[in-house]
């Protein structure tokens, strides 16, 4: 393989090969793309760690992320410092999450905190409101938004605390035919 | 919490001390067993965590004390919660009559652990790491106890720190390998195993990449010492290889895995496609590449076994008759009119069927080419079938999960949104399709309310008129269809050089142009409808098909009749080249005798004319034409359109990006209909044409890169959303019916048509499947050619056949009876759910009342104590420290059954409450009364359910 890359080290790259769902090509990819997005701030040499993060404007920016409305959720989920913020491994991670390779558990697991607005680890009926809105981009009347909201819980609510428990959440979305479906390459 | 913890915990050890100097003498023996208790506890079930949580903060408070600690927990763990209680009863006698004993001992204990206490925060972490060191190995356990419990508090990273524990301990274990009893080296081989798993399901953990990669690089160091040390003696060098080789192994797949990812081609492009255009469209490109990927193998097939071998040591170009361009045509057929038809020299050569020699071996290979002929084209066809067959499997098997309805509005609210799309065009057709979805799916409840009476009269008028049409249409292209060919043919016989261009490309012009405008027609009837839009897509798609197929067998019908036509012409050929070769035997014999005899040269032979070859000549004439009708549409209706609108946009009178032309959208259901049809051609020509596969492995490599250009630049993201994921395998369906249609044909050619008798590999051979006999008897074994003979006899296929049928009779009905069981659980499961939720409602309004009451009971509760409350408090802490031994004696008088008892003495008060957080877990709050007991019963009573 290619001696021309110095960016990291094999041994890092292994390491993120084994930590994410990516190859090695991948990988560079991945991080050319972080680092195309403030080249003045991420250094080209990672072999020692160093500690950069990009702030969550550039980070909302990119194409993918631009007009999804819950990016400012997806960064914050991912990011370490909860701000939005990312370090290298935080874009890592979260492609990897996102990529089409990830298994369905582990997208729902992060699908859940990124609908629980308010990090109590439920959805309650406000984290359901706000989705609605942020996907309908408000085009729904208040009655509308309530009623499906209801009808929510009312269907995906086992234990009937009026909001959804991270179990309750992936006992209904891996049910659900098209969530983020996982495609094999050949069909 | 750690205040709480912390007096909780110096209480217990207060107890737990005197137990344990009364019982270290008599236990010292045991120590061993009970290492092994500990070892064995570190597994124990959770149930006993909230004890190790107080155990732990002893830890932390005594680290000298830990020896006798050491007794006193595995002691404990032997016991489970129920004894628990009871040896709080027990211990405070005994304790009594230690007392004046032991006092001196605790008073410097007592003393101790306040000294502790104050200290505790102020210890860092590495000293308890030191001292751990300095332990014996015995206590090996310690560390990894204490790291337990510290998991148990921060919750979510247990099974981190978990493997942190094992590490621990394995490290101490391992300063000295040689020691290590026998299961003890499982275990440490268990936490090696354990270690790999971990590794390998890394990727799929939720946590931080920070974590992942620290743990990750913790496993990889543990695994990376202690492997070796693993399995001494005589099994360690094996162990050692082995686990060398699967180092090597790993490594050897994950670069396996990287080539793989790079050879597949056009993913980049596909990915971007997809995060402008969402999955549908990604799916046609996806489907696209998986059938050049089938052509790739197809061609593979034909070009390596059939071409190849025929061009390079078959009879040369020019040496027979076949391989000869014939005189009449010899001037023009390097013309490129000639050649862009196939014909000339186009037509002689490898191309084509009529080239082959009918050679049984050709070359010093002794290469069977007619046989190899035969056996490429069954074989094209089975491994077609094999290989759309297969996927369909695939596909019923991923898709068989969620076909309930349980969780509709579930589903749409949380997985409408595609986290792979990143174009605000297509974001807002999403948008639109949840609130279409949502709408249409009350619009559908009102209107099946509201429709039963007066219009559903109207709207079966409607379908009604609307099929018929459709039918009409389908009849009226049959017609068409037919009408040209049986022109073309007329126009054959007069010879062609006589007409214009467009009459002699009429079929493939009519069929090309009838596959384009039809579908705009259908699209136009089916707005008379009415059906729901995946619904009439559907039918669309059904109306596109038969269309197609209707033409594609129209075609194929006066192609036969054009067969027949030529057969006819061949007899009327061959009885002409017989008596041209007497006469020619005869003028060559009425001359010289001794003369050699005269060479004619292969062009001036006369030759029948070849069927199979004109049949080729159609099918490719047919792609190609197909192939630039595509292209053009292309060019035209999008990019054109595309062009113009954009710049027209300046000078004209309303707005053309939004109005009427706009851009076109990226038609996915039509393309797909398209590559499936020009698929079934292939497969119907490439017997005669070998040459099929590689032009479309050429078509489609082109249609690759010339529709992601012309999506990227000129289309839009379209507004009925077709979802990939529901129609696989409909595309897939289509794909093997066409494949059958395909086939029949030319199975049907091949086995009832006799051959051309000049030309073709068979050429000379009653029917084409012969050549399967011909090399039974001479190039195998007659004892082989027997047991064929015996094994392809009606009496053993007859019942070989009645044994498939009922193979596949009792697949079908074992298949049936488990969808039958399927569908009772998913009921069954439904109904659970739903008793479920009753009950747990009913539990919840319970509760609720529960709670209430409970909860003026504490505020009642707490108004009559809120004046004792503040003395009560600082009461305790005094009493903690200067009464101590006050306090045991308290504690062995009253014991914890006084709990309730007078408020009047707050000297007494002070153990009252203690007692109670030694003995409930759950009554964290000291100043609690025992009314609010109902409160924490319910929320396990809750959680349970």
């Amino acid at each position: 393989m290619g001696n021309k890359q110095t960016i990291f080290t094999a041994q890092q790259l292994d390491a993120y090969q084994d930590c994410t769902y990516f190859t090695r090509k991948e990988i560079l990819r991945l991080f050319y793309r972080y680092r195309d997005l403030a080249p003045q701030l991420v250094p080209l040499d990672y072999t020692n760690h160093p500690d950069v993060k990009l702030p969550y404007e550039l980070i909302g920016s990119m194409p993918e992320l631009k007009d999804n409305p819950f990016r400012q959720r997806i960064a914050e989920v991912f990011s370490e410092d909860g701000q939005g913020n990312m370090t290298l491994n935080d874009f890592l991670d979260m492609f990897s999450v996102l990529s089409e390779m990830a298994p369905r558990d582990l997208k729902a697991y992060y699908a859940f905190k990124i609908y629980d607005f308010n990090d109590d680890d439920f959805i309650c009926k406000s984290d359901l409101e706000k989705t609605l809105n942020k996907l309908t981009r408000n085009e729904l009347t208040e009655d509308e938004v309530r009623m499906v909201c209801e009808k929510v819980i009312d269907e995906a609510d086992l234990d009937n605390d009026g909001r959804l428990s991270l179990e309750d959440f992936q006992h209904m979305i891996v049910r659900a035919p098209d969530f983020l479906r996982y495609r094999n390459s050949d069909t | 919490m750690n205040k709480n913890i912390l007096t909780a915990g110096d209480k217990d050890f207060l107890e737990e001390s005197e137990n344990e100097h009364k019982k270290k003498k008599r236990d010292s023996t045991r120590e061993k067993r009970r290492r092994r208790n500990g070892r064995r506890k570190r597994s124990s079930s959770s149930a006993e965590g909230e004890k190790e949580l107080k155990e732990r903060s002893d830890y932390k408070d005594r680290g000298r004390r830990k020896s006798l600690k050491n007794e006193k927990r595995p002691k404990r763990s032997e016991r489970d919660e129920g004894n628990w209680g009871q040896t709080m009863h027990k211990t405070p006698k005994k304790k009594k009559s230690m007392n004046t004993k032991t006092r001196k001992i605790n008073n410097n204990e007592e003393e101790e652990a306040k000294e502790r206490m104050k200290k505790k925060h102020g210890r860092a972490k590495s000293d308890e790491k030191k001292e751990n060191k300095d332990k014996a190995k015995e206590k090996t356990q310690e560390p990894k106890k204490k790291k337990h419990k510290k998991v148990v508090e921060s919750s979510s990273e247990q099974e981190t720190s978990e493997e942190e524990d094992d590490k621990e301990t394995n490290d101490d274990d391992e300063v000295r390998p040689e020691c290590l009893s026998p299961e003890e080296l499982e275990k440490l081989k268990e936490a090696v195993e354990e270690k790999k798993k971990l590794i390998q399901s890394l990727k799929g953990k939720p946590w931080p990449m920070k974590k992942k990669l620290v743990t990750l690089r913790e496993s990889q160091e543990f695994v990376e010492k202690y492997e070796g040390a693993l399995g001494k003696g005589k099994g360690r060098k094996l162990y050692a290889y082995k686990v060398m080789m699967t180092k090597k192994w790993v490594k050897f797949q994950r670069d396996f895995e990287n080539f793989k990812t790079a050879c597949i081609p056009w993913e980049m492009k596909i990915k971007e496609i997809e995060s402008h255009f969402g999955s549908s469209v990604a799916s046609y490109f996806i489907f696209l590449r998986w059938m050049y990927g089938i052509n790739m193998i197809l061609f593979g097939l034909t070009f390596g076994l059939v071409m190849v071998p025929e061009a390079l040591m078959g009879r040369p170009y020019g040496s027979i008759p076949r391989k000869t361009v014939p005189r009449a045509e010899e001037a023009s057929a390097m013309d490129f009119a000639v050649l862009w038809d196939f014909k000339g020299y186009a037509q002689y050569s490898v191309l084509f069927y009529g080239f082959y020699n009918n050679q049984r071996a050709v070359g010093w290979l002794k290469f069977r080419m007619p046989l190899s002929y035969f056996l490429v084209g069954v074989g094209t066809v089975a491994y077609s079938y094999m290989v759309v067959i297969r996927t369909m499997a695939r596909n019923a098997n991923e898709s068989g999960i969620g076909d309930d309805n349980s969780f509709n509005f579930s589903w749409k609210m949380f997985t409408s949104w595609d986290y792979l799309i990143g174009n605000p065009e297509t974001a807002d057709n999403k948008k639109d399709y949840f609130l279409f979805l949502l709408r249409i799916k009350e619009a559908i409840l009102e209107e099946q309310e509201s429709r039963k009476d007066d219009n559903i009269h109207l709207t079966r008028f409607l379908r009604v008129l609307a099929n018929f049409l459709v039918l009409c249409c389908l009849a009226g292209s049959g017609y068409l269809i037919y009408f040209v060919v049986r022109r073309s043919q007329k126009f054959t016989l007069e010879g062609l050089e006589n007409h214009t261009w467009w009459e002699r490309n009429e079929v493939n012009m009519v069929m090309s142009l009838l596959g384009m405008f039809c579908p705009m027609l259908f699209d136009v009837i089916s707005t008379l409808e009415n059906y729901h839009p995946r619904v009439a897509l559907q039918w669309q798609l059904g109306r596109i098909f038969a269309l197609f197929l209707g033409n594609l067998y129209t075609f194929i019908i006066a192609l036969m009749d054009e067969i027949n036509l030529k057969r006819k012409e061949e007899t009327i050929v061959k009885f002409n080249i017989t008596t041209w070769e007497t006469s020619l035997y005869n003028s060559s014999m009425s001359g010289n005798v001794t003369a050699p005899p005269v060479t004619i040269h292969p062009a001036d032979v006369p030759r029948g004319p070849c069927w199979e070859t004109m049949v080729g000549q159609e099918f490719v004439r047919l792609i190609i034409s197909d192939t630039m009708t595509t292209y053009i549409t292309l060019l035209i209706g999008d990019f054109l359109r595309a062009v113009l609108v954009r710049f027209l946009n300046y000078c004209w009178c309303w707005d053309l990006e939004a109005g009427f032309p706009s851009y076109s959208e990226f038609d996915v259901s039509g393309n797909v209909l398209g590559l499936i049809f020009n698929q079934g051609m292939i497969w119907m020509g490439s017997f005669y044409a070998p040459c099929l596969p590689a032009l479309n492995v050429l078509r489609l490599h082109v249609s690759m890169y010339l529709q992601c250009w012309a999506v990227m630049c000129c289309n839009v993201p379209q507004e009925r959303v077709f979802k990939a994921s529901g129609s696989n395998n409909f595309y897939m369906a289509m794909l093997l019916v066409i494949l059958f249609l395909s086939t029949l044909p030319a199975i049907y050619t091949i086995v009832t048509i006799p051959p051309s008798f000049d030309c073709g590999p068979f050429s000379g051979k009653n029917r084409m499947f012969d050549v399967i006999q011909e090399t039974l008897e001479s190039d195998f074994p007659a004892w082989f050619s027997k047991v064929f003979s015996y094994a392809s006899n009606p009496g053993l296929v007859l019942p070989f056949i009645l044994l498939m049928v009922l193979a596949i009779y009792y697949l079908q009905s074992t298949s049936k009876s488990y969808k039958e069981a399927n569908v009772e659980l998913k009921k069954k499961l439904q109904m659970q759910n739903e008793e479920n939720k009753k009950k747990n409602k009913q539990a919840a309004l319970k509760a609720q009342m529960d709670l209430e009451e409970a909860r003026k009971a504490a505020t009642q509760a707490a108004e009559h104590r809120r004046n004792n409350n503040a003395s009560f408090q600082s009461q305790e802490v005094k009493v903690e420290e200067n009464h101590g031994r006050n306090d045991r004696n308290h504690n062995g008088r009253y014991g914890c059954s006084s709990a309730g008892g007078s408020a009047s003495q707050p000297s007494v008060r002070g153990p009252i409450s203690r007692c109670y957080s030694n003995r409930g877990n759950s009554q964290y709050l000291p100043g609690l009364s025992q009314q609010t007991n109902p409160r924490i019963y319910r929320t396990p009573s809750l959680q349970s359910h």
